[in-house]
């Protein structure tokens, strides 16, 4: 730690609201997972390298998430028009969400966002079914943090009944 | 609250589950985590195999697969492939093969090397059909991503994952630091 500039949102935090656009002509909401878990990658910004790229990553691992009862959302500070190029290129099966205006609010909200370079920091977050956090990670911007620790963090959480 | 560790360990040690070159007894266990159709890991493949001349009888290296599938449309294919060639005593030669051909893996490309191995073909193409190794690769896949596997190719030296660059020096300096 250390590496970051804002103060992230820790565990027993309610999360913050937010609204934000997953194409040009839809809308995402925090109060639509309500009753789910959620996770929230914040990351800088589309199109990072491919094969160590974090959101491939996460696609690839989506049916774990799943089984542990979660849904995930990817947040970066792209124009909806970029995600839905992006997710195209990568064949994404989870929204990208555009925290593009006013630039970085969400990212604000939730005490990740850099202000020295216009770009939401690698951070991680696990919301309960009630839309409080439930762990929170940054990770240095250059590093992928992987999915151990989500994981770690949904199993630590109280048994979701498994569906046959 | 920090649960992701700068160098996380290996959950799923290296054991007779796994393919391996190298003696048992080698005093560092370098283990890859790698997808046939990942330019890197193709990158890498050559210098690994340098790594193991130079080190010689100390090492043993061992090869996951970890196929990033919705990016590498033939990554899993190629895995089950080199998984069949195995069963009939063949991984390594297949494993070289698809990394020597990371642009022609197709079903037939595969059909062709398991073909120049000389492999029973009927049995060979039954088990890319019947999904038989689908299991394994899971196994594999999940037991990188508890272990903090983030992109591939991913190494681990003695069970800690290797965060320096995968180039002949880092290696080399990594695997000597063990011995």
């Amino acid at each position: 730690m250390g590496e970051h500039r804002g103060e992230a949102l820790q565990a027993g935090t309610p999360a913050p609201e937010f609204e934000l656009k997953s194409t040009p002509d839809q809308s995402v909401r925090l109060g639509d997972f309500r009753g789910r878990r959620l996770i929230i990658a914040f990351y800088p910004a589309d199109w990072s390298p491919v094969c160590t790229d974090q959101m491939a990553l996460y696609n690839e691992i989506l049916p774990e998430f799943q089984r542990l009862g979660a849904a995930l959302v990817g947040i970066s500070i792209d124009h909806a028009w970029c995600h839905v190029a992006f997710a195209q290129s990568r064949n994404l099966h989870f929204p990208l969400l555009a925290d593009f205006h006013p630039k970085g609010e969400v990212a604000q909200a939730y005490g990740v966002y850099d202000d020295e370079i216009g770009m939401s920091e690698r951070a991680l977050f696990v919301i309960d079914e009630e839309a409080v956090i439930r762990w929170s990670y940054v990770s240095p911007i250059g590093v992928n943090p992987g999915a151990d620790g989500i994981l770690a963090a949904l199993e630590s959480m109280a048994e979701v009944p498994v569906p046959a | 609250m920090t649960a992701v560790l700068h160098r996380p360990r290996l959950t799923v040690p290296v054991s007779e589950r796994d393919h391996v070159l190298g003696p048992a007894t080698a005093r560092v266990t370098l283990l890859e985590y790698g997808d046939y159709e990942c330019p890197f890991c193709g990158e890498a493949h050559p210098i690994l195999q340098q790594v193991r001349q130079v080190i010689g009888d100390d090492l043993r290296f061992a090869y996951r697969h970890f196929p990033l599938t919705q990016i590498h449309p033939h990554a899993y294919q190629a895995a089950e492939a080199a998984e069949a060639a195995g069963a009939q005593g063949r991984f390594w030669e297949m494993h070289d093969l698809l990394f020597a051909n990371q642009d022609r893996l197709g079903l037939r490309d595969v059909i062709g090397y398991a073909s120049a191995l000389g492999l029973d073909l009927e049995r060979f193409v039954t088990e890319l059909r019947n999904d038989t190794y689908a299991g394994r690769l899971r196994e594999d896949f999940l037991s990188g991503v508890r272990s903090g596997v983030n992109g591939t190719p991913t190494f681990f030296i003695n069970g800690v994952r290797h965060n320096e660059g995968y180039d002949l020096e880092a290696l080399l300096e990594a695997i000597r630091a063990e011995l």
